[in-house]
């Protein structure tokens, strides 16, 4: 881009909270189902029905407003959002307006290296609307449209951030730290593809040291960390065009085409914005007790950056292993319990992100879904420890754990692979190996001092993998030295 | 007439059935209903067999509710599952609901018998139920004039005692103005008094549903039975239904009536009756005492924005998508939506919708939307002050007679302003009752009593004890 | 305040209630009446006055997230003007 400007952004992220029930009535918040079969009269806004709030958004509501440094105040309320589009089925929908559940928040991000604090103006609940179905290849081609309602009233947190954030790196930082942290609070899966949840990307551009900010344009409904990304940067490019040829940017709402990868207009008409937005008169305010509030803040689990800090300075691990580990709540947990038998951090590291991950990588699973305990994977590096398997061993075993679920000890016993410590065992396959291979030997004794690595592969080979590779270095160093 | 314990007790007794007494209700309303266009919708069938399973639990032995039998009819902006419900709206002309209203749930426990859905203002807007977008409504007393609105065919048809009961909403006077008009008792009750689940929504923070009958005793036997907590309902007061018969025979003597000054402003006949039954309540030993409520005059703005407003949301959901009518013309979903809301909405419901979207759109909020709620604020104070010196506050119904058909309709600031002694009531959220003082000119007078907010045992002990002092009730107006 | 043709307009499409021209003039002249009824408001200084939007001092109204039957898709589909197999069917979308 052109290094006249300066990009400013504002991410308004919205998140599926993922309570059983629907935000105002108890149809089933589960995705997919055959088309409106998730439905009552109360989210299909019939005549005459009336919303209640579900207990559980509040109480998630405040649980992330706590997580992201936020103010949750004592007061809050539910306002109409009027605006027509036939996936509402009320043309207006239940959110919140001048009084939110949470104010004032913060996300710590690191970009390069560098950690930098965005800012949080809010996060509010609201329903979420359903889903069209064009019958032609865009909205725009089609005779007409289907209408889904089973998404209509799935309880959403929209998180609005500060202008804050000034490249599209710094977005994606965002966006994926707000994640980690809903996920480790467990308020949403968080899942991109199922629209757990999506971003609307509000960009300008300003030359640099400007005061003002620039017109922003608002780009609607991400649902990926690359769409963001690429959004971002198409409108960079476009806006800085535009100015750049004399023109001026239109404060309007766009979309992002992922298949051609431009951000295209949503809405012609300027002053179609007028939400006339008033207090919802069939919800009655919600008032917050600090008791309610610090009740929920006690029960908050671990944050990440917490997490981070505590495996840095207790475990000495790297800040680039602790970053690992925290990526994934799952992961992080797997990592406390497994560290509970095993005091070697390292160790536990680098076997959950080395050989371990490699396996569920090769046959499509991930850290949550495989099946092995972290009993087992704990019983595994014991193993190691007490240099009952070898490293190599411990390779062929972990596939058969990650595909059976199987404890390692029995596998072991199963296929005979204890590692051999005997050294007089040991002593006799040395004894084959140097009578066979006098070149080596020869090399050896003449000054050749890597040869020996050759020789222990031998011994290895011919153990079957099985002999202690200590031992073996130990022992036939003392015959090929007499 | 019957009443409804003295039915209840014929049944019982086995002096008629269930059946016969539905025949004989059905055949009169048809009749009557052909003068007066009370209804939108008649039940025939269901009436029917409804009678039908509670004769058979009668001669089972098997015990039947109080409302076992009774012939009732429902505002049609009440959903009834299965059973058209319009509104009153060519939008909503052919939708059945899957759903019942809470009330109707709990009229149906207790044996009520629906005979059909009566006829009202489009969506609840109007005081003469000439914005029927199917038929007017007449007045029992006289079919030249208006039986109020917009219960108008609720009121009419328990006035032309058609049915023993109705069931009306008040938004703004909706229940307290018919039932003044045609001369029966209406309750509007405290809001979050009776369930609003169900009810299709005008206001949704002015609205209640409340009954009419012919007389206090069987509007306070429906009120005890529809009143309660709903968890269907936020707004629902977390309240036991109320229990008003076991006091309405209360003595009244040394009760406190305030009469506040600012509601007699109106026609000489209205006053000069209400004058009458308020020297008859001193002799009754009721101390009656003139008051003031000083921002009345601004409670009618406050009502037209704040309505205005709420429906304008409310009825943004019709719009051809999921129910209803639809204009298949358009190609184009906003069009369709446009097209289809202008054709077969009516012009009064148009108008609010149109004055409410102006009133919250930008730069308007304030100016209207808000100024009214704070309005609402000093109303609210006014009735604070007037309740810590009187147990009731007395003032007509309506300032004016039901007026003749066609009068009010071309000017909508006169139409409002026949609402003037009602809708402070509902921005405050008060109960009141409506109960015949009177007749003037052979047209009867309405008293409204109100009481602090959950006080509907004592309005109905009042209006029941001022009942037993005269034959108001007991007359039956002629229809021709 | 004044309500002129073009705030009508504008309202009207705010409000999706495609009004011709006749209903426009109409509602012109209509509307100013009663805002200026409204206006009457203004006679009273309300600086010092909290709105009232329930009148009703209640506050946490809510239910517990328990998953109760929907409807049945016929249900659902029961009053629609217009559908495809199970879902709504609308015009075009543009
Ligand atoms: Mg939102
Ligand atoms: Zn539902």
């Amino acid at each position: 881009m052109n290094n006249k400007y300066e990009v400013v952004i504002g991410l308004e992220v919205h998140v599926e909270l993922k309570t059983a029930t629907k935000i105002f009535c108890g149809c089933k918040t589960t995705f997919g189902g055959d088309p409106n079969t998730h439905v009552c009269p109360i989210c299909l806004g019939l005549p005459g029905v009336l919303p209640v709030v579900n207990e559980k958004v509040v109480e998630y509501g405040v649980r992330t407003g706590l997580a992201i440094n936020a103010k949750v105040p004592n007061y809050s309320k539910f306002d109409r959002k009027n605006y027509y589009y036939p996936d509402l089925t009320k043309n207006f929908q239940t959110s919140q307006f001048d009084l939110p559940i949470c104010e004032n928040g913060y996300l710590d991000i690191e970009v390069d290296g560098v950690v930098k604090r965005i800012g949080i103006t809010r996060a509010h609940m609201e329903e979420d609307a359903g889903k069209l179905v064009h019958s032609g290849k865009t909205i725009s081609s089609s005779n007409s449209s289907n209408v889904d309602y089973n998404r209509v009233g799935v309880p959403l947190l929209e998180i609005v951030s500060e202008p804050d954030i000034r490249s599209s790196e710094e977005a994606k930082a965002y966006v994926e730290a707000l994640k980690m942290i809903l996920t480790y609070i467990d308020v949403s899966d968080c899942k991109m593809e199922e629209g757990s949840i999506r971003a609307d990307a509000n960009v300008s551009i300003r030359l640099i040291g400007a005061k003002e900010f620039g017109t922003r344009t608002e780009t609607k409904n991400l649902n990926s960390l690359k769409a963001l990304q690429k959004a971002i940067e198409y409108e960079v490019e476009r806006q800085t065009e535009v100015i750049e040829d004399g023109g001026v940017i239109e404060q309007e709402t766009r979309t992002w085409d992922d298949e051609q990868g431009i951000t295209l207009s949503m809405r012609s008409k300027a002053d179609a914005h007028d939400y006339r937005y008033f207090p919802e008169p069939d919800l009655p305010p919600i008032i917050l007790t600090d008791e309610y509030i610090d009740n929920i803040r006690r029960l908050l689990p671990e944050l990440p950056e917490a997490r981070k800090k505590r495996l840095i300075e207790m475990d000495s691990l790297s800040v680039y292993d602790a970053n690992l580990v925290i990526a994934e709540k799952f992961l992080a947990d797997f990592y406390d319990e497994v560290r509970k038998s095993i005091d070697d951090p390292k160790l536990i590291v680098n076997y959950l992100m080395g050989d371990y991950y490699r396996e569920l990588v090769a046959v499509g699973l991930d850290f949550s879904s495989s099946p092995v305990s972290t009993k087992d994977f704990s019983e595994l590096l014991k193993l190691l420890q007490e240099k009952t398997i070898s490293g190599k061993i411990a390779k062929e075993i972990i596939p058969l754990m990650v595909k059976d679920g199987k404890s390692p000890k029995v596998i072991v016993e199963e296929k005979g692979l204890v590692q051999i410590s005997d050294t007089g065992a040991i002593e006799a396959i040395i004894a084959e190996v140097v009578a066979a291979n006098p070149k080596a030997v020869d090399d050896y004794k003449n000054g050749k001092g890597n040869s020996i690595g050759f020789l222990v592969g031998q011994v290895m080979k011919a153990s079957k993998g099985k002999a202690n590779p200590g031992i073996v270095n130990e022992l036939l160093k003392s015959v090929l030295d007499k | 007439m019957g009443k409804i314990k003295d039915i209840h007790n014929q049944l019982l007794n086995k002096e008629i059935s269930a059946v016969e007494l539905i025949k004989e209700y059905l055949a009169n309303l048809k009749v009557s209903e052909n003068k007066l266009g009370t209804y939108l919708a008649i039940t025939e069938e269901k009436a029917i067999a409804d009678a039908l399973a509670i004769d058979k639990k009668i001669s089972n032995g098997e015990s039947i509710g109080l409302l076992a039998g009774i012939p009732m009819g429902i505002k049609d902006n009440i959903s009834t599952k299965g059973i058209i419900t319009t509104c009153g709206s060519k939008i909503l002309e052919n939708y059945k609901p899957v759903y019942n209203a809470t009330v109707v749930n709990k009229l149906y426990h207790e044996g009520g018998i629906i005979l059909g859905k009566c006829n009202m203002d489009e969506f609840a807007m109007g005081s003469s139920s000439e914005n029927s977008a199917y038929k007017l409504v007449r007045n029992p007393w006289d079919i030249d004039r208006v039986p109020g609105g917009s219960s108008g065919g609720s009121a009419a048809t328990v006035g032309a005692e058609e049915v023993v009961f109705s069931l009306g909403s008040d938004t703004g006077g909706s229940i307290r103005q018919p039932a003044g008009f045609c001369g029966v008792a209406g309750m509007k009750p405290t809001y979050g008094r009776v369930s609003r689940y169900g009810l299709i929504a005008y206001a949704s923070s002015l609205d209640q549903i409340g009954p009419i009958a012919k007389n206090v005793e069987d509007c306070a036997i429906v009120h005890d039975i529809i009143s309660g907590y709903d968890k269907m309902d936020s707004t629902s007061a977390n309240m036991p239904s109320t229990k008003s018969l076991d006091n309405i025979n209360r003595d009244i003597k040394g009760l406190r009536i305030g009469v506040p000054k600012e509601y007699f402003g109106g026609d000489e006949k209205v006053l000069k009756t209400l004058k009458k039954a308020l020297a008859k309540f001193e002799e009754m030993g009721a101390i009656v005492e003139e008051t003031s409520l000083p921002h009345t005059e601004y409670a009618l703005p406050a009502y037209y924005i704040i309505a205005s407003a709420e429906a304008s949301s409310n009825l943004a959901r019709f719009d051809g998508v999921r129910y209803g009518a639809r204009d298949f013309d358009q190609n184009d979903v906003t069009d369709m939506m446009s097209v289809t809301r202008d054709k077969f909405f009516g012009k009064e419901v148009k108008k609010r919708i149109m004055i409410g979207t102006y009133a919250l759109s930008a730069g308007y909020y304030d100016a209207y939307y808000l100024k009214a709620l704070k309005v609402r604020t000093l109303l609210k104070r006014d009735f604070d002050e007037a309740f810590k010196k009187y147990d009731v506050l007395i003032t007509p119904v309506a300032p004016t007679l039901p007026f003749k058909i066609g009068e009010n309709i071309k000017d909508s600031i006169t139409m409002y302003l026949g609402d003037i002694c009602t809708v402070t009531i509902n921005l405050v959220g008060i109960p009141g009752i409506a109960i015949p003082c009177g007749f003037a000119d052979g047209l009867p007078v309405g008293m409204q009593i109100l009481g602090k907010p959950f006080s509907e045992e004592l309005l109905f002990n009042v209006a029941h004890r001022f009942e037993q002092n005269n034959d108001f009730h007991l007359r039956k107006p002629e229809v021709k | 305040m004044s309500i002129t043709k073009k705030d009508i307009i504008h309202v009207a499409d705010l409000a999706r209630l495609g009004l011709n021209d006749e209903e426009t003039i109409k509602y012109e002249k209509e509307l100013n009446d009663v805002l200026n009824f409204m206006e009457k408001l203004n006679e009273l200084n309300t600086d010092d006055v909290e709105p009232t939007s329930h009148v009703l001092d209640i506050h946490n109204v809510f239910r517990s997230d328990v998953v109760e039957d929907s409807l049945d898709v016929e249900d659902v589909l029961a009053n629609a003007p217009d559908r495809d197999e199970d879902y709504f069917k609308v015009p075009s979308i543009l």
